[in-house]
């Protein structure tokens, strides 16, 4: 394409003042944080954080600390592709750790053996007819109750002009309370062989990197992903442009819903087990991911790829706290600071942007 | 095909005991540019809500195009040829200019993907520089957010959608009234340029300059009615002024107001 076919009325535009994707001040963001991490590690460490400067790996990296990272970010990872097509409409989801706890111990009652050490499951939920059952019902039953949670949050929003913030909170408590009465507090132990393959080793990163390709493309090739930034951009517009804005805020609550409710799944598969408390607080890490990689809290502006990214920061300062051998408070006190130094910094670009215009 | 692309009978229409509205009998013919003035609250705007669906009429009846037309929204006005320029602009900001061109009407591949379907980029970019440049808008850089953009240009994308979509009406409401010197003159050009394709056009104003450079005919309202109707070349700034104000009322309207 050249610049001709992209302007009218002879008018030419300066090259140098296109706008500077966003994604790539997260990513010089991602670079920065590693360099301090480095510089830090070989002063008081004596050692690099992601190179492998003991020789233990083929290439030249850390191998070890690279998978780290990555594992623990996959999973909430998978529930911020669902918040931020949510933020995107300029909405919040506040419940989608709490989904990942119902869902984990419903899911998980679906995918228990008979037999534990030739006697029956000490933990088994229902009877022995839903013992054994192939792998795909617990994961179908998983993806289903958080579509159903994500459909209840899209039917509050979108119809009752419940406040997103109040319909999710309300969502957020409620299926905790569903975690926690579903098997009186007790955990769900016990899976089959199959559903324990789902969450084994890399498959989480596979999966959290699958979706995020997927929801990349959904989000700039499809009407669906035009319409998600139409919405959060101006709802006006969009609904006098004929946008059937409350079925189409149904539909992102529900994939919001679905991805909560697939990331229990893989969070149940891995740990073997599922507790009522699973899930605490991944919304607030989930939305923190979505903020860090620039999606706008006031809707229309972000992207699936900048979320990775912002998942990877998260990832990187965790493993680096580690690293240093810092507690778990300062990671914290840092994180907090990030978070508010994104937004601020966002703020300060859109004011300069909407000056420049 | 009548040459009249819009007739109103009758037209009235009430907010519970507000008589916004009161018996408007308006015709417009193809290829012609209208504009229609009156003090604030004189019915101008209820007027062109109940043309484009935007509200539902109380009585009358509304001919557009040789059928008599009931339009639930302005979605349906959209779709039978009637584009209307919003007095605030139905724009989303984060969008590029294409993407507002074909907000909620994109062009698509792989329909049977049903909302995931595939959004047709390239032909959906030639159309838009087609009917910018049929307009004569001047946009440095189609692919820059609507938020980038000044007032004017906001405002000459959200008119191209007209020479875009072949529409057979465009409606204006007040379309300069947040423009800057310049900024007018751009949108005025292009409404030049829209009268030289024979495109027709009701243009709700309070500029007398404007409305005398640009419209062949002036139809006044005061307090929900029609009170004249006037060519161009019979009337001038102060006639026109004295109907708004209520000195004067058209011969064929005595008794109405």
């Amino acid at each position: 394409m050249s610049d001709q076919s992209e302007s009218t009325g002879g008018l030419t535009f300066d090259k140098s003042k296109r706008n500077w994707p966003n994604e790539l001040n997260v990513f010089g963001a991602l670079i920065l944080i590693v360099i301090i991490f480095e510089i830090l590690g070989a002063i008081f460490m004596g050692q690099s954080l992601l190179f492998d400067t003991n020789d233990r790996f083929d290439s030249i990296f850390n191998e070890a600390r690279l998978r780290i990272i990555i594992i623990q970010v996959a999973i909430i990872g998978i529930l911020a592709l669902g918040v931020t097509q949510v933020i995107i409409t300029a909405g919040i989801d506040l419940s989608s750790g709490s989904v990942v706890g119902a869902t984990a111990m419903i899911a998980m009652s679906f995918a228990q053996v008979a037999e534990v050490n030739g006697g029956p499951n000490p933990k088994a939920i229902f009877g022995p007819a839903f013992l054994d059952l192939p792998v795909f019902i617990p994961v179908i039953v998983g993806i289903c109750v958080g579509l159903i949670a994500g459909c209840i949050n899209g039917l509050l929003v979108a119809y009752s002009r419940i406040p997103p913030f109040i319909a999710t909170l309300g969502m957020m408590l409620f299926a905790r309370g569903v975690a926690q009465w579903w098997s009186l507090g007790n955990p769900v132990s016990f899976p089959t062989e199959g559903y324990a393959k789902i969450g084994a080793g890399m498959m989480p990163v596979i999966i959290f990197l699958s979706l995020a390709v997927l929801f990349h493309l959904i989000m700039n090739y499809t009407v669906y992903g035009k319409h998600t930034y139409a919405i959060g951009s101006n709802e006006a517009a969009a609904r006098m442009s004929g946008i059937n804005v409350p079925r189409h805020l149904m539909l992102v609550y529900m994939i919001a819903g679905g991805l909560a409710g697939l990331a229990a799944v893989i969070l149940t598969s891995k740990n073997l087990t599922a507790q009522s408390g699973m899930g605490l607080s991944y919304e607030l890490e989930a939305i923190a991911m979505a903020v860090i990689g620039g999606v706008s809290l006031f809707g229309g502006r972000g992207s699936i790829i900048g979320t990775v990214i912002g998942a990877l920061i998260i990832g990187v300062i965790t493993s680096g706290f580690t690293f240093l051998r810092l507690g778990a408070f300062y990671q914290e006190m840092v994180l907090g600071c990030i978070i508010v130094g994104a937004v601020a910094l966002d703020q300060y670009q859109q004011k300069r942007a909407s000056a420049r215009a | 095909m009548s040459d009249i692309i819009l007739e109103t009978k009758g037209l009235t229409k009430h907010y519970g005991g507000v008589h916004a509205l009161e018996d408007a009998n308006f015709t417009l013919k193809r290829g012609e540019h209208v504009a229609i003035m009156g003090d604030n609250g004189a019915g101008k705007s209820t007027f062109v809500r109940q043309i484009t669906g935007v509200e539902q009429r109380t009585r009358g009846t509304v001919v557009f195009d040789g059928d008599e037309v009931n339009f639930a929204g302005p979605l349906d006005a959209r779709e039978a040829g009637i584009e209307t320029v919003f007095q605030t602009l139905a724009l989303a900001d984060d969008l590029n200019v294409p993407d507002n061109l074909f907000l909620g009407r994109e062009k698509t591949k792989f329909d049977w993907l049903g909302p995931f379907r595939l959004l047709d980029y390239k032909s959906m970019r030639e159309d838009t520089m087609a009917g910018l440049v049929k307009t004569g808008v001047k946009i440095p850089n189609i692919k820059n957010t609507i938020a980038n953009m000044s007032g004017g240009q906001r405002q000459c994308v959200a008119i191209a959608r007209t020479a875009t979509f072949a529409s057979k009406l465009t409606i204006m409401d007040e379309p300069t009234a947040a423009l800057g010197v310049q900024e007018t003159a751009q949108v005025e050009n292009i409404i030049r340029t829209l009268k030289e394709q024979g495109e027709s056009l009701i243009l709700v104003s309070h500029n007398m300059r404007q409305v005398f450079d640009l419209v062949d005919r002036i139809i006044v309202f005061r307090r929900g009615r029609m009170v004249a109707n006037l060519r161009k070349e019979d009337t001038n700034g102060e006639d026109v002024v004295a109907y708004i104000t209520g000195a004067k009322t058209g011969a064929e309207f005595e008794g109405a107001a």
